[in-house]
Formats: structure tokens, sequence, C-alpha cells
């Protein structure tokens, strides 16, 4: 899988409350309403502005705290076509793999706002092409790859009937 | 080889041996989740065909984050998980019987089970060595659905506590300084064990909070060994026969070992928005902090014992005229003993209110939201940004001590400084 598209750049220990804010709980199962409010608390232009595409671009220990999976889902749904951080928060890792969105970690310093990046996953390589540099990163384990490529986790176990380890 | 309390549970479960690296399929012994993750969990099972559910006996539903419910939209999805529940004769525990990580390991949990929960603080069912994990819907619903799940045996962090706690401090302290020390992704992918004497020694209300809070410095479970003092908690609830001990291997290997003397503590108090923003309370940022209001309860400091120190606190005495005090109890069972206690007359006769048992104001949906500016002293486990439902709000982190000397004064108040 290969993408390209622009960064949006988030800080550290962005967490899940900044991602989907409680006081929007009662939109928890109204994806289209609350996939407007992506990211709100951590800054409120990204919603509206991302394209599809896009990369959402962090520093350490994103998505810390809250199990709840609509962070992963609404960053996915806003168009988002992978999240780039130092390192994540476990649960929200495994929560974006469930929901078919790749998730990388990468060393994520130098890249600045709205550069224009590419990510080949199966290599393992992200370029930045506003200013030429690239970075290597480990692949998932082999278990997350397989549920990520089978678009999730409700389609890995629709299609194997169980988990494929 | 000696083994970790990690790695014993879960070579327990999949019947060899494991050590920390493994990627295992292991089954679950309960598998649950609330009003919040509930609701995507069953529409992801939906999506399969509903089943049937391999092992339905292992799956509990908990309505505790809107109790009673806020809103139509939360009454109507508690509606759909009531009737889920019926329809597939599921354990369920409807609104005012508590907190579910409160009720399962009340109720429920035993030394050695390996326990799934739509909720990042299923981890507090560590402190009876329960390998609990808190994972998201779908992989909530698919537990429900095979009756097992994937995870990775994960590495372990020793913390080996010492020393008798010094009178006005206490667990909660103890644990704030740990992420104070580590950060709050100190531990992520691992886990995190509390061992030595003052662990030993200590009743498992306190335990609790070190399993409990493990995951505000990223771990994947945090466990305490079942001893003497687990038999005691089990007996308390009249189900002595679901004890048995279980501790970790002399020799087991730890990627990382701390030592806390805790008779060298102090209270201890996180500041606005991270967990790992920890300062003793004599720090001179923490001179002259207002307190909007008090929170005491959530699944880390809802217990009884809890109120019992905070009611001794406020007892007879009445709190600042500038700060609103509410109390939350954990489950129904705090609640009825709070009640026989005569502790809510104490906290009612202080000023203050007290909530029927549920979280759901330490996310944000009801009962105790913050006003623009204000700052919150809070028993419970998160204070980051917009968390009790308003980013403008600021909220500190602190033992329920603390709490009521502070709801006293109006201020961030050392409670060794109360009479």
């Amino acid at each position: 899988m290969k993408f390209k598209g622009k960064s949006w750049l988030f800080g550290d220990d962005i967490s899940t409350d900044l991602i989907f804010p409680g006081r929007y709980v009662h939109l928890l199962s109204n994806i289209p309403e609350l996939v407007k409010h992506t990211l709100e608390d951590a800054r409120g232009d990204y919603a509206a502005g991302v394209k599809p595409g896009d990369f959402v671009v962090a520093g350490k220990n994103f998505g810390m705290g809250s199990s709840r999976e609509q962070a992963a889902t609404i960053i996915k749904q806003s168009g988002a076509c992978a999240v780039l951080a130092k390192s994540f928060a476990r649960i929200f890792f495994r929560n974006s793999i469930n929901n078919g969105l790749p998730v990388v970690e990468v060393d994520t310093s130098g890249i600045e706002e709205q550069d224009e990046l590419e990510l080949d996953l199966k290599a393992g390589i992200l370029k930045n092409l506003t200013r030429s540099f690239e970075r290597r990163f480990a692949p998932l384990p082999p278990i997350m790859t397989e549920i990520l490529n089978d678009g999730g986790l409700v389609s890995h176990i629709k299609k194997h009937g169980d988990f494929h380890l | 080889m000696p083994q970790t309390l990690s790695e014993k549970i879960i070579s327990e479960k999949v019947g060899h041996p494991v050590k920390a690296g493994e990627l295992v399929l292991t089954p679950v012994d309960w598998v649950y989740a609330h009003d919040l993750s509930g609701p995507l969990a069953i529409s992801q099972l939906e999506k399969l065909g509903l089943g049937p559910l391999k092992y339905p006996e292992r799956v509990i539903f908990y309505l505790d984050h809107s109790s009673p419910s806020s809103t139509a939209i939360a009454a109507t999805e508690q509606k759909v998980i009531r009737e889920f529940a019926h329809k597939l004769n599921l354990k369920f525990y409807d609104v005012g019987s508590g907190i579910a990580h409160q009720v399962i390991m009340e109720e429920t949990l035993r030394p050695g089970d390996l326990v799934i929960g739509g909720d990042s603080h299923t981890c507090q069912g560590g402190a009876v060595a329960a390998f609990a994990t808190g994972m998201g819907s779908t992989d909530v619903a698919m537990a429900m659905l095979l009756g097992r799940t994937w995870l990775k045996v994960p590495e372990t962090m020793r913390f080996v506590l010492k020393g008798k706690f010094p009178p006005g401090v206490y667990a909660k302290d103890a644990m704030l300084f740990i992420i104070g020390q580590i950060g709050v992704d100190g531990a992520t992918y691992r886990a995190m064990e509390f061992l030595g004497p003052a662990i030993v020694a200590m009743p498992l209300y306190e335990r609790t909070i070190f399993a409990n809070m493990a995951i505000e410095a990223g771990a994947k479970v945090g466990l305490l060994p079942s001893d003497k003092k687990t038999r005691e908690y089990f007996k308390e609830f009249n189900r002595e026969k679901d004890y048995r001990p279980l501790k970790p291997d002399e020799g087991a290997n730890y990627s990382y070992t701390l030592e806390v003397d805790c008779s060298k503590l102090e209270p201890q108090i996180a500041l606005p928005h991270n967990v790992d923003n920890v300062k003793p309370i004599t720090a001179p940022e923490l001179k002259d902090v207002k307190v909007h209001q008090v929170y005491m309860g959530t699944c880390t400091n809802g217990r009884i014992e809890d109120f019992r120190v905070a009611a001794k606190i406020l007892k007879g005495k009445r709190i600042n005229p500038g700060t609103r005090l509410v109390a939350t109890p954990a489950s129904r069972d705090v609640y009825l003993k709070g009640a026989k206690e005569g502790i809510w007359q104490t906290f009612v006769e202080a000023g203050g209110l007290v909530n029927s048992p549920g979280c759901g104001a330490c996310p944000g949906i009801h009962t105790g939201i913050l006003g623009d500016g204000e700052n919150c002293l809070s028993t419970m486990n998160r204070n980051f940004k917009g968390r009790m439902g308003n980013p403008k709000a600021f909220i500190y982190l602190a033992s329920p001590a603390v709490c009521a000397a502070s709801a006293l004064t109006g201020k961030i108040t050392d409670p060794r400084n109360i009479r």
C-alpha cells in the first residue's frame, strides 16, 4: 500500500479525549456528525481542513487514555490515510488496525505543516517530498498486517472465521 | 523457567509455558463492555450475523457511564444493550449497579483470570491478580464471539514498595509518584507488577489503585500478587472459594525495577493536563490553588474506605462556600455501606452532594461537568484537557484525604495540616 498526501502536525501525548471529546458522547453512534469534531480539542482547524489522503503526524504516545474506538474510526473517516507518530498508546494502536487505519511508528521529527509525504507501508519507507528526506520504519507484526490488509478485524474474522495468527 | 505474573497467567490459559514477547491466541475467562463501548460491540457482532457466542456465560454488560441515562440517545443505546443481553441471556448490570471494574472485582474476578474489557481501566482487575486489559469495542466483540483473543505476552516492569506510609499519605500518592517518575508512556506495551513489603501489608482497596492507574503509564496490565489480603477481600464479599494464592516466581525476568520508599512520600498532586505532571503538595506552585469543585469517586478512589477517610475529615465541618463537593460511590455495595455508616449524611451536612453509583463525570457525560476556567480537584485517574467535559477547565488529581481537606478550605490543602 502506497499513500501520498499532506501533513497535519500534532504534538506529544494526544489523548483520545482530544481526538473524540467526551462532550460529544451523544454522537457515539453517529459517525457522520462525530467526524466533524475529529481532533477538535487538539487543533480546531483539522476536521474542516483535512483532504482525503492527508496524514496525521504526531510526536510520542499518540492516542493515550480511553479505549473509545471511535477515536480511530473518525480519524479514518475524516479522510486521513494514516497516522504517523514517534510512538502510540497501545489500545489506540490496536483499534486503528482493527478499523483498517494504518498507524506507523516512525521518527516524525523534521516534518513540517503541510509537507508532501509519501508512505510505502510494504517497503517500510516514509518520504518527505517537500524536504527531500526519507525515514525507514519496522513493519507491523504479521497478524496486524493481515488484519489491516483484510480491511479491519470484522472483515478479517469474516474471511478466516477466527484470528489468523 | 521462573515467570512473571503475566507469563504465569497466560501460560495457564494457553496450556504451555510462554515468555515475554510471544504472540498468543488465548481463551478469555470474562469479556465485558459498558454503555459507551457496548453499542459498537453489538453492531460489530450484528455485522457477523450475531454469533452464536462461543461462551455466553463469560460475557457481561454494565451500564455505568450514564447512570441513570443522561440523554434520550444514551437511554436508547442502553435499551439496545439491555435487550441484547436479555435476548442472549447474558450477565447484565443495569444503571445503579456501579462501575464495571469495581463490580466485576467485587463479584466475579478470580486470581489467574484472563479478562478483556471495553474500557481502558479494565486493568483494575490486576488488583486480584487477574490479567485484565482494556481493548476497543471490536476486539471486545470478537472475544465475545470467539471466546478468545490474541495478544503479545508483555515484558514486565517491577515496582518494589517499601516502608510504612506516613499519616496522611496513601497508595494514591505512591502511584502518582510512580507515574511522575516514569511518565505517561513509561510502561507502554508492558506489564507493571507491584511488589514488596508495603504491598504485602496493604489492604485490597489500596492495592486497587496501582492496578487501576497502570494504564496512566500506558501499561497493558497492572498486576499485584494474590495473598492473605486478597483472601480477606474475597471473604468480605462471601466468595472465599474464589481465592487462590498467586505470585511471580523468584528470579523472574524484569525489564526494569524501581524501588519506592513509601515512608519518605508526601501527598502528591498531578497538575493539569497530564497524569505525569506530578508534584508534592508542598511545591510552591501548589500554594493557593483555588478549587471550584472537589470530585470524589470513580473506579480509582470510589470505594467505601476512600469515603471513610474523607468523612473523618469532613465530620462536623462545613465546606468552603466557594467550593462544590461531589461524591459518587463506585458500586451499589459502596453506596449501601456508606448509607449504613452515615457517611453520606456527613457529606451532605458538610454541604456536599451525593450521586448514585456510576462514573459519568470523569469522561464528561454528566453529574459534575466543569465550567470554563474552573479548577477541579479529584480522586480520579485522568486530568487530560477536555476530561470532565470542558477543555477550558483544569483538573488536579489527588488522594481522598487531600480532596476532603481541600473542600473545607476551598484551595488545595495538605490533609496533614487539618486539625
